[in-house]
């Protein structure tokens, strides 16, 4: 058995998820890291992405959006402001979201740089429900 | 002596009114329930932004980021977090009393509401109401407190406004709490020297930042500050259950007193309708006789 991480991700209302994990994937405003066990010391900003938790032979996605992760060896804790596993995503409104970021984008290039954001959230939650069908 | 009719329409409004307050309580009680347990679980998340902010500051020294940089305005903003209803005994006014007694300057103090009570007291004293969000209050969701972060630092980093306060109640037990005002911004960086395990902070000193010290830092005083307001939301929520409880427990047994005092004058009104009449039939049947 391969050495694992120790993995905590705790959201403002719960926590989300805490449990060993041997390699760990998520999108930083770096691009994307994967980390495994014995990483040094880190603190990372997020950007929105997907988050992959490989554990044997088992792999769970989760789609996480904002917040930023602080790596020391063994322990990754990740705060995030939001997170959500591919089942709890509401494929519909990530769609209506979708085009509704898109429009603001064209409308108006003030408010872009939010509306963007509003954007990747969006394709990344349609990205992982489809992977869940 | 009262009349007997009156007496009953009284002790009978009290009944009605402590059935009220009666229900009150249980649904302040079952609410408070809820909203402790939510503060508890935003705790987690709270505590583990906080010694990331300190192991920042401890790993960058003395940083002349903006968020700790004192900007020359005077002018203040002051977050009121309150409830929209009443009937929580001194839960709101004592929130407004605590921000009143800061002798902030009126015509330079912005108050940023979150609930009606607090909102209209302090309107009344004459400040100045720059921003409602009493809706919130009833319902509060991290996004909300993401916006008003985000609404407060804008005016911050355009030096519209030099300080930022929060006043909330914060929630010790079921019975105490305790009206608090915090400085937010700038951030004292002595509030951030941890006490706490000096092992887990040795870990800690190794730390690499992505992109950059300054850049994380930029990243997180924002989410901590959204935190904060989060986390005293929720806090003033059970805050404003707690003390809405005990209001209503006092009320309803004094509401039991009222009714005790009102049934035992009652009865000596009764008795004494039925001595009389019998002392009229007695002297009516001497004067026949």
């Amino acid at each position: 058995m391969a050495a694992t991480l120790e993995l905590k991700i705790i959201a403002p209302e719960r926590e989300f998820f805490q449990g060993p994990a041997e390699f760990v994937e998520f999108n930083t405003t770096e691009g994307y890291i994967g980390v495994y066990p014995k990483h040094i010391p880190t603190t990372v900003v997020l950007n929105p992405g997907i988050l992959r938790i490989t554990n044997g032979n088992e792999v769970r996605e989760a789609a996480l959006h904002s917040g930023f992760a602080e790596i020391l060896g063994d322990r990754i804790t990740i705060l995030a402001e939001a997170v959500e596993w591919p089942e709890e995503i509401d494929k519909n409104r990530a769609e209506q979201a979708k085009i509704r970021a898109e429009r603001k984008i064209k409308e108006n290039a003030q408010d872009a740089s939010r509306a963007e954001l509003a954007l990747k959230r969006s394709v990344i939650r349609i990205q992982l429900a489809q992977k869940e069908k | 002596m009262a009349s007997m009719r009156g007496i009953k329409r009284r002790k009978e409004s009290v009944t009605s009114t402590q059935q009220i307050t009666k229900a009150m309580k249980l649904v302040a009680t079952v609410k408070l329930q809820k909203a402790r347990t939510r503060a508890e679980n935003n705790r987690l998340y709270f505590d583990m932004l906080y010694n990331t902010i300190c192991s920042v500051l401890a790993m960058t020294g003395n940083s002349d980021n903006k968020y700790l940089r004192e900007n020359d305005t005077a002018a203040k903003a002051v977050v009121v977090i309150s409830a929209n209803r009443g009937l929580a005994g001194g839960y709101n006014s004592n929130i407004v009393k605590l921000v009143d007694a800061q002798n902030f300057p009126k015509d330079n103090t912005f108050i940023y509401g979150v609930g009606r009570k607090g909102i209209e007291g302090l309107s009344r004293k004459g400040y100045q109401i720059h921003r409602d969000d009493s809706d919130v209050i009833n319902e509060p969701l991290f996004s909300d407190a993401i916006e008003l972060t985000k609404a407060l630092l804008k005016e911050f980093e355009d030096g519209k406004i030099g300080e930022i306060y929060i006043a909330y109640t914060s929630f010790k037990n079921t019975v105490v709490h305790e009206p608090r005002l915090l400085k937010l911004l700038p951030l004292d960086e002595d509030d951030f020297k941890s006490e706490d395990d000096e092992a887990a902070f040795s870990d800690r000193l190794q730390m690499n930042f992505e992109p950059s010290e300054e850049e994380v830092l930029n990243n997180i005083i924002p989410k901590y500050l959204s935190s904060i307001f989060y986390g005293a939301f929720l806090a003033a929520i059970a805050s404003e259950n707690g003390a809405r409880m005990q209001a209503m427990d006092s009320a309803t047994s004094n509401a039991d007193e009222m009714i005790s005092s009102l049934s035992l004058q009652y009865n000596r009104a009764r008795q004494s309708s039925i001595t009389q009449e019998l002392t009229e039939i007695i002297a009516g049947s001497e004067a026949i006789s």
